[in-house]
C-alpha cells in the first residue's frame, strides 16, 4: 500500500503525481544496478532539475517552486521509496541552497540563486572535517582575506557529491575563535587548487559520491562570502535543521518501501500451507512496521508545519531526525526478517535497504547529537 | 498552425482494471485514471509540432468530472488550452457517438489545421475514433503514423504495421493518428504544472454542442454489452521435454504464437 497523503492543494497533489511517476519510470527501474556498481546518477539529477524540483521550498521569483516544507518533504519522501542515494542527494542540494537563499544580500541572489534552482546545477555541502564530526567548531579549514579575495587552505571529510558538485555552501574559519571564527561561502565547484580524494568505500548509499574535498590556495572573490564573517556556524546548524527535516523523510520514504516489499512477499509467500501473512507472529512485525512508518511521516510533518507557520522548529526537527532515522533502521531490519532468506540476499532490495538506513542514524548529526539538540531544548 | 489534440482518461494500467456488474461499462471508480500514454505521445507530438511551426495547441477531452486532472496533465506538458466535453448523457457512448461529439467540439475550435489522435485507447481499444472523426469532418485522415512531419500545407506521415511501412501524405487540414513509437513524451515540470492553473479550460455539455443526448450515451449506442466475464487466470506454461528435439519443439512452438 503506497503512502496515502493528504496534501494542501491541487498544485501539491499533480507535483507529487508528477514525482511518483517519474521515480516509478526513471529512478526505480535503475537504482539496484547502480548501487551495486557504484554509478553515481549525475543524469538523475539533470532530470529533476529540468522537472524544477531541485528548488522547490524556495522563492518563485529566484526560480524555485515556492512549495511549504509540508509538501517539499513528502515529495522528497516520494523519491527516497525509489532511490536513496537520489534524495539524499536531493536534500543536500536543497541544504546547499539554503545559506545563500536565507542570509544571502538581494544582489548574490540574483546573481547565483536562479540556476542553483532551475537549472541543472548540484551543489554539496562542506562542514564537516576529519577532527570536526560532531563538533565542527573544532574546524581547522582556513579562508584567509586578501584583498578582495579570499585564500583558502585546508581539508573537508565526507562530502557528498565532492568532486561531482557544480557549487559548495563551505565553511571555513576566517578567525581563531572556536564557534565565532567561521564563515560561511558559497564556493565555485570547479577551480583552481579544489580536488577530491578517491569516494570512500561505504556500507550503503554506495551509488552516492562520499569523499574528503581538499583546498589548496583556493582562490575566489569576497563577494561570495554569505552574510558577515563569524556567521557560518550559526548559517550551518540553521540550514542542518532544514536539513534534518530532509533526512527525515528519505527515512520515511526508505521504510515505506521496505513495508511495502515486506507486505508484497508475505502475501504470496507460503509455509504451512498458507501465506506467511496469516501468521500472527508475521502480522504483528508487519503491524509494528506500519505502525513506525506512519508515526514517523506524522512526526516530520509535523515539525515542517511548525516550519512552515514561521515557528522555531530546531527540537522538533531533532526530534523527527530521531524517531524516523530510528525507525527507517527498524522497519528496514524487520523487512529483511519479513523475507527470511531471500530478503539476505542482493536479488530482493531490503537488504540494500537496511544498509542504506544506518547512514541515516549518522550524517547530518548523530542521532546522539539530536538528543543533545533535543536536550537544550528541555533546559 | 493551431492543432487539436484529442486527450482521453483511461483506468491507470498499472492498477487493476474491472467492468461495473450494472451495465457493463467501465467501472471508472475502481482505478486509478491517468492521461493516456498515446495520449501523452500525442500531445508530444503536437507541441514539437507548435516548436516548430508555431501556433495553438487545444485540448480536447470528453469524459467525466474527473477528466479535469487528465487535461491538467496536457495543459502542464505545455498544451495551451482545453476543452471538456462532460455530460452524464455521455455515459456509455460507443464509438461512432464519441467520434460525433468530438467532431462538434472541434468545430468550436477555430482555423483547426491539424487534428492528433492516439491511434487506439488502452482502455475501449476500439481503435477506431480517428477514422470515424475523420469521415465526419470531411478531412483526410492518416492514421497509425510513427512518425508525422509537416511541410507548409502538406502533412506526411510513415505508418507501420506488420506488413510493412507506408510513406503517406494529405493536405492540411487532416485528422492523424499516433502510435507509441511516435516520440517519448516529456514530463510536466512543476513550472508547467503551477502554469498550467491559469491556462483557459472551457467546460460544455452536449447540448452546448448541439447535440441531441438521445443520439449519445447507452440509449444512443449502436451496440450493447449483454454480459461480461474476467479473463480466465493465466494458465501454466508449456513444458518441453528435451530429447534431442527441444530446438524444434521451441521453434515449433514459437511458430505456433506467431512469434517467428
Ligand atoms: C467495457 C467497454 C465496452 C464497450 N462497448 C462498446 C460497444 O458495445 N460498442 C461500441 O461502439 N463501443 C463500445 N465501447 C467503446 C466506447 O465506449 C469507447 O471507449 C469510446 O467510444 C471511445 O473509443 P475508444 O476509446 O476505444 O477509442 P479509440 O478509437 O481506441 O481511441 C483512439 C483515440 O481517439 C481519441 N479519443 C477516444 N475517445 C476519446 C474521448 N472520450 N475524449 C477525447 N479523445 C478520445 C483519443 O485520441 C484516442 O487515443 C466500450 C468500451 C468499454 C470500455
Ligand atoms: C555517507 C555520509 C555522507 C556525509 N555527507 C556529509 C556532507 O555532505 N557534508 C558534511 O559536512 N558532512 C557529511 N557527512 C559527515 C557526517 O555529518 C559526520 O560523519 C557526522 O556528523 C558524525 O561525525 P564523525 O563521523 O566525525 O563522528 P564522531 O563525531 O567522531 O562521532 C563518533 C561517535 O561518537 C558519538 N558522539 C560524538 N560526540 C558526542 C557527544 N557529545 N555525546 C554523545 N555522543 C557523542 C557520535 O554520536 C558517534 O556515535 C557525511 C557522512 C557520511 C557517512
Amino acid at each position: 500500500m503506497p503512502a496515502e497523503r493528504l496534501l494542501p492543494t491541487q498544485e501539491a497533489e499533480d507535483l507529487i503525481a508528477l514525482v511518483k511517476e517519474i521515480a516509478r519510470d526513471e529512478l526505480k527501474p535503475h537504482a539496484a544496478d547502480a548501487e551495486e556498481n557504484e554509478k553515481f546518477p549525475r543524469e538523475a539529477f539533470r532530470l529533476l532539475g529540468r522537472s524544477g524540483l531541485l528548488g522547490l521550498p524556495y522563492p518563485e521569483e529566484f526560480g524555485g517552486g515556492e512549495q511549504p516544507y509540508e509538501v517539499y518533504l513528502q515529495a522528497l519522501e516520494e523519491v527516497a521509496s525509489a532511490w536513496m542515494t537520489v534524495a539524499v542527494g536531493l536534500s543536500v542540494h536543497v541544504m546547499s541552497c539554503y545559506g545563500l537563499a536565507t542570509f544571502g544580500t538581494r544582489e548574490q541572489q540574483d546573481r547565483w540563486l536562479p540556476e542553483m534552482l532551475e537549472g541543472e546545477l548540484l551543489g554539496g555541502y562542506a562542514l564537516s572535517e576529519v577532527q570536526a564530526g560532531s563538533d565542527p567548531a573544532a574546524m581547522s579549514t582556513r579562508a584567509v582575506r586578501q584583498g578582495d579575495e579570499y585564500v583558502v587552505n585546508g581539508t573537508k571529510a565526507w562530502i557528498t557529491h565532492a568532486g561531482a558538485a557544480d557549487f559548495y555552501t563551505l565553511m571555513a574559519r576566517t578567525s581563531p575563535d572556536a564557534g565565532r571564527g567561521i564563515s560561511c561561502f558559497l564556493a565555485p565547484g570547479e577551480t583552481e587548487g579544489l580536488t577530491a580524494a578517491t569516494p570512500e568505500r561505504k556500507m550503503g548509499l554506495t551509488g552516492s559520491i562520499t569523499a574528503q574535498l581538499q583546498f589548496d590556495d583556493v582562490r575566489f572573490g569576497t563577494d561570495r562570502l554569505i552574510g558577515n564573517e563569524g556567521d557560518g556556524l550559526k548559517i550551518a546548524l540553521s540550514a542542518l535543521d532544514s536539513g534534518r527535516l530532509g533526512i527525515a523523510a528519505c527515512a520515511v520514504g526508505l521504510a515505506q518501501a521496505a513495508l511495502d516489499e515486506a507486505v508484497a512477499y508475505a502475501k504470496t509467500r507460503t509455509q504451512f500451507g498458507r501465506p506467511i501473512i496469516e501468521f500472527q507472529g508475521l502480522e504483528f512485525l508487519l503491524a509494528d512496521m506500519a505502525a513506525a512508518v506512519e508515526s514517523a511521516r506524522a512526526t516530520y510533518l509535523q515539525a515542517a508545519r511548525r516550519r512552515d507557520r514561521g515557528l522555531p522548529f530546531r527540537q522538533q526537527a531533532s526530534i523527527a531526525k530521531l524517531i524516523a532515522t530510528d525507525a527507517a533502521m527498524k522497519v528496514t531490519t524487520d523487512a529483511v526478517q519479513v523475507l527470511g532468506g531471500a530478503g539476505y540476499t542482493r536479488d530482493f532490495p531490503v537488504e540494500r535497504y537496511m544498509r542504506e538506513a544506518k547512514v541515516l542514524q549518522i550524517f547530518e548529526g548523530t542521532n546522539q547529537i539530536q538528543r543533545l539538540v533535543i536536550g537544550r531544548g528541555l533546559r | 498552425m493551431n492543432i487539436v489534440v484529442l486527450v482521453k482518461q483511461v483506468p491507470d494500467t498499472w492498477s487493476e482494471r474491472k467492468l461495473t456488474d450494472a451495465d457493463h461499462t467501465l467501472d471508472r471508480e475502481s482505478a486509478d485514471a491517468v492521461l493516456d500514454e498515446i495520449n501523452e505521445r500525442a500531445v508530444e507530438e503536437a507541441l514539437q509540432l507548435q516548436e516548430a511551426h508555431g501556433g495553438e495547441v487545444t485540448v480536447i477531452a470528453m469524459g467525466p468530472d474527473r477528466a479535469t486532472d487528465a487535461i491538467r496533465k496536457a495543459l502542464s506538458m505545455g498544451a495551451d488550452k482545453a476543452i471538456h466535453v462532460s455530460d452524464e448523457a455521455l455515459h456509455g457512448s460507443d464509438v461512432l457517438a464519441t467520434a460525433k461529439v468530438l467532431a462538434k467540439a472541434i468545430g468550436t475550435v477555430e482555423n483547426v489545421d491539424l487534428v492528433i489522435a492516439g491511434n487506439e485507447a488502452t482502455d475501449g481499444r476500439a481503435g477506431a475514433v480517428p477514422a470515424i472523426l475523420a469521415e465526419l469532418l470531411g478531412l483526410p485522415q492518416v492514421t497509425q503514423l510513427r512518425k508525422v512531419t509537416v511541410e507548409g500545407t502538406t502533412i506526411k506521415g510513415e505508418r507501420e504495421t506488420d506488413e510493412g511501412v507506408a510513406f503517406l501524405e494529405a493536405s492540411l487540414p487532416a485528422v492523424v493518428s499516433v502510435t507509441e513509437k511516435i516520440n517519448e513524451p516529456r514530463y510536466p515540470s512543476f513550472k508547467g504544472i503551477m502554469a498550467a492553473k491559469k491556462k483557459p479550460v472551457s467546460t460544455v455539455t452536449v447540448a452546448d454542442l448541439g447535440i441531441d443526448a438521445s443520439e449519445v450515451g447507452l440509449s444512443g449506442a449502436y451496440t450493447q454489452v449483454l454480459e461480461a466475464a474476467p479473463k480466465p487466470p493465466r494458465s501454466a506454461g508449456q513444458r518441453v521435454e528435451d530429447g534431442g528435439d527441444g530446438g524444434s519443439k521451441i521453434a515449433e512452438f514459437l511458430v505456433g504464437q506467431k512469434l517467428i
